[in-house]
């Protein structure tokens, strides 16, 4: 099996034992409000990150392209309540539009 | 009359926003496994990641990050990390619900964003635990199969980049992000940790500056003071009038 296989393999085990988790360890442990607060803050963290990554990363550097058409667009179809996959599609239009006309 | 009483009983609130959500939410696997392709995952992996895996913002994290020509470990830490506030659903679902043996181990598999604030909003037990089994489950099989749905198109769309499917990508994560975003705080975080990211692109290989930004944030959480529930909101709201009155 490939190196991906083995690290996606790697990563449902782990989406699983941290699910399970929850179910297993006494509530004590686990009904800290730091960590509850962590976790939370750990979420919108990573998914800012990811957006980021996503919009200026080319390898590593930083690049602003067409991808920053899509992030522009979405954040106007979000405010509009537009749902997640109008969201996603109104992105990808403006990605490729922004392209076609020759921006990166 | 006794008919009569089993119809309704067969759609309550719990059932029907549970429903409602299982499609609204399936609905997207067709964006994830179009990217999955176009990341460069082939379709048996793309579909792995959603039978096993099963939680999706963890799973746009782990083909974003080998799309961005990150390596698959640094795409397994970014999906782990993603999926730890799922630990703090199953304690919530687990006290609501109090599965056994069998059912505790499928329960666990089906905890998600979506089931557990389902479930969460609902005040009768019986209703808490038919909204989340509806919800879990309902998300599970569409999720699936429109994963294999999106897959497949994004194999048959070619190019990635001529679609704007990295346009996609952008837009899916902003997405996700979105109904977090309530209040001053995580506006803060995400602000703070989107500096932290793009600063930490030139110094570190692709995928870690994820993992430089969960690091700020995982701090800004513990040591900071602030509610406890921040950042823990369903991508797609189940008692949307409910919150909108707030």
């Amino acid at each position: 099996m490939s190196e991906m296989w083995w690290w996606i393999l790697a990563g449902c085990a782990a989406a699983y034992g941290i699910k399970l988790l929850g179910y297993l360890v006494p509530e004590k442990i686990l009904e800290n409000e730091k960590m509850t607060r962590a976790a939370g803050t750990l979420t919108i963290g990573l998914l800012a990150s990811l957006t980021i990554v996503n919009t200026v990363a080319s390898g590593t550097a930083v690049a602003f392209d067409a991808r920053v058409a899509a992030l522009v667009v979405a954040g106007v179809a979000l405010l509009l309540r537009a749902p997640f996959l109008v969201v996603v599609i109104v992105g990808a239009g403006a990605a490729a539009l922004a392209r076609y006309l020759g921006w990166g | 009359m006794a008919k009569l009483d089993a119809v309704p009983s067969l759609m309550t609130p719990a059932t029907k926003i549970g429903s409602s959500i299982a499609v609204a939410t399936g609905l997207y696997a067709i964006s994830y496994g179009a990217l999955g392709v176009a990341a460069g995952l082939n379709l048996w992996q793309v579909m792995a990641l959603s039978l096993l895996m099963f939680t999706g913002g963890s799973q746009f994290a782990f083909i974003g990050v080998i799309a961005g020509g990150g390596s698959p470990g640094a795409a397994f830490g970014a999906a782990t990390l993603l999926g730890v506030r799922n630990a703090v659903y199953g304690m919530q679902i687990k006290a609501m619900l109090r599965p056994n043996g069998l059912k505790k181990l499928l329960a666990a598999q089906v905890t998600i964003d979506e089931s557990t604030a389902t479930a969460a909003g609902q005040s009768d037990p019986a209703e808490q635990k038919r909204g989340f089994w509806v919800a879990g489950i309902g998300v599970y099989v569409l999720w699936n199969i429109f994963t294999v749905a999106g897959a497949l198109l994004g194999d048959a769309l070619g190019d990635p980049k001529a679609w704007g499917l990295d346009g996609a990508a952008v837009a899916a994560f902003l997405g996700l992000l979105w109904p977090r975003l309530k209040s001053a705080e995580p506006v803060a975080i995400a602000t703070v940790c989107a500096l932290a990211t793009v600063l930490a692109i030139p110094l570190v290989p692709p995928g870690v500056p994820i993992l430089v930004a969960a690091l700020v944030a995982g701090v800004w959480g513990y040591f900071g003071r602030g509610p406890a529930t921040e950042g823990l909101e369903p991508d797609v709201e189940p008692h949307p009038t409910r919150r909108d009155a707030e």
